[in-house]
């Protein structure tokens, strides 16, 4: 296990540390102490290395994350494993906007919850969210699955196009063209993977699914150029 | 950008330190704002004094006799306690409002920062940790305080376009975001008699709550009702004489953390604001809903999710 102490690590020394970790790296375990809410902390790491963060962040915590395994014991500010390629982000607290915005793989595990478009424009990520998310979750969401164990915000799912929303708890509104889908076996299936790996003792069959109406502008044919 | 920081003490013990530890919070939130800085703060009640804080760009000149000048209109002895660009004056208690007519006739160039029984406000251009500095803000204690860091982006860098705004006796205003409907707003309140004396979209939001007071309104309707009638963003924190109040625009995208312990409640628009506080590891840290007013005071045992009116 290697220790960095933010207290006497500037963030940058941090982070070229991380990223500098080749993909066959013997040091696999990093610990980094004093994040005292520093932006940027674990950002583009690109190795298989699981880094715990003992206590909160700010922004961009994770951001850009491929391979890393990266755990928060804390909670984290806005855009959270922003644009996450592959690996894990674990939060055990809270997150603030825009949790796992543009991701494109990878999974995301909120323990606490998440604020307002958690999961802006995901494009493949599985977000799971142990408590509730804002609103305009899943705005304008392209691929990708987002389990909210507890309740949604206004809007959720505002303009979505492919993604697969499950909520366990209410929704206080949905967006444009988001409407309640139904649970097949295969969405069971799928949720019940994502449950376990997101570590959520919820069943399934207590989630309802949305999705897109597939109704607005941009999914009719005769508006493309 | 801007940066906001808000301390509120349960423990009285902590009094002395206040000003030490909201300077931390605003110098911590440098980056957010590094262009100007400023502070309100709310000191012990004397029930026989109420308080101005008047700023001049010629303070030597303006503050030389302004003491007796002041005492001699009102007909009643005034105190006049100077830091730097900044000046408290002690009024006798009823006598505020002829204090503030009468300025303006023995010094038009005298400007006002706050007036009230408690509230002092001290505000600059410059490095956070330089205007901090100047008013020696670390030696200040009180029971409660708001900051602000500016990076203006709607109007000017002045003394005058530094937040806190006074709103009202005892009241003040700390904003960050943006107002796109404050030039119609402002022709309108103006209209209304409303003194509004720059360009910035803060004081506009500032006179708005002014506005909906003098028409009747509680300070927790006027903060409801700028949700319908400001547009923009924004997080505003609001001083008051016993607590403060914290309410965000719907759609809620400038940051705001909130922290409390049994010692105190805490602001900042980042958790880095926060990390100094005693106790902060242990801390309830949660982010204040959009569109809903947040109130605490020492009148009552407040819960965080209590809302106003």
């Amino acid at each position: 296990m290697q220790t960095i102490d933010m207290a006497t690590t500037a963030l940058r020394d941090l982070n070229a540390t991380l990223q500098a970790q080749a993909e066959a790296t013997n040091q696999t375990a990093w610990e980094i102490v004093n994040p005292k809410g520093s932006h940027a902390i674990a950002v583009g790491l690109d190795a298989p290395i699981e880094v715990t963060v003992k206590g909160s962040t700010g922004y961009y915590c994770a951001g850009m994350n491929k391979q890393a395994t990266i755990t928060v014991n804390g909670s984290v500010g806005p855009g959270v494993a922003e644009n996450m390629m592959s690996g894990t982000v674990i939060i055990d607290g809270d997150a603030s906007q825009y949790a796992g915005a543009t991701g494109h793989g990878g999974t995301l595990i909120i323990k606490g919850n998440a604020s307002s478009r958690c999961g802006i424009s995901m494009k493949g990520i599985d977000i799971i969210v142990h408590g509730n998310v804002g609103h305009m979750s899943a705005f304008m969401a392209q691929s990708g699955n987002l389990v909210v164990c507890g309740d949604a915000g206004d809007a959720l799912g505002d303009s979505i196009y492919e993604a697969r929303l499950f909520v366990r708890g209410s929704v206080k509104s949905l967006g444009a063209d988001c409407i309640e889908k139904e649970m097949r076996p295969e969405h069971i299936a799928l949720l019940a993977d994502l449950l376990e790996r997101g570590g959520c003792d919820a069943k399934p069959e207590e989630f309802k699914r949305y999705g897109s109406a597939r109704q607005l502008y941009n999914f009719n044919i005769d508006n493309a150029y | 950008m801007c940066g906001i920081v808000g301390l509120f003490l349960k423990d009285r013990s902590l009094e002395p330190q206040l000003g030490s530890m909201l300077t931390d919070m605003l110098i911590t939130m440098t980056d957010r704002g590094p262009d100007s800085a400023g502070i309100a703060i709310y000191g012990e009640e004397n029930p026989n004094i109420s308080k101005l804080t008047v700023q001049s760009d010629t303070p030597d000149q303006d503050f030389a006799t302004l003491e007796a000048d002041l005492g001699a209109a009102l007909g009643s002895p005034v105190h006049l306690r100077r830091k730097d660009t900044h000046a408290v004056l002690h009024i006798p208690r009823g006598q505020l409002t002829a204090a503030r007519t009468a300025l303006g006739t023995v010094n038009p160039n005298i400007r006002v920062m706050s007036s009230g029984d408690t509230v002092e406000i001290y505000k600059e251009v410059g490095l956070p940790k330089d205007v901090a500095e100047r008013f020696d803000l670390r030696s200040m204690s009180g029971t409660h305080g708001i900051g602000h860091t500016r990076m203006a982006t709607e109007s000017m860098v002045t003394t005058m376009g530094a937040h806190p705004f006074n709103t009202g006796p005892d009241q003040c205003l700390v904003h960050n975001g943006s107002l796109s409907n404050h030039n119609r707003l402002r022709r309108k309140l103006q209209r209304e008699g409303i003194h509004i004396e720059t360009e910035n979209d803060t004081e506009v939001g500032a006179a708005y709550l002014t506005w909906r007071m003098q028409n009747g309104a509680t300070l927790g309707e006027a903060l409801e009702s700028s949700l319908n009638d400001l547009d923009g963003f924004f997080t505003f924190l609001v001083g008051t004489k016993d607590g403060f109040g914290v309410v965000r625009d719907p759609i809620a995208c400038k940051p705001a953390v909130m922290a409390e312990t049994d010692q105190y409640v805490a602001f900042g628009s980042e958790y880095r604001a926060l990390v100094s506080l005693p106790g902060i590891e242990d801390a309830r840290v949660w982010e204040p809903e959009p569109a809903t007013v947040y109130f605490w005071s020492h009148d009552h045992t407040s819960t965080p999710t209590e809302k106003a009116a």
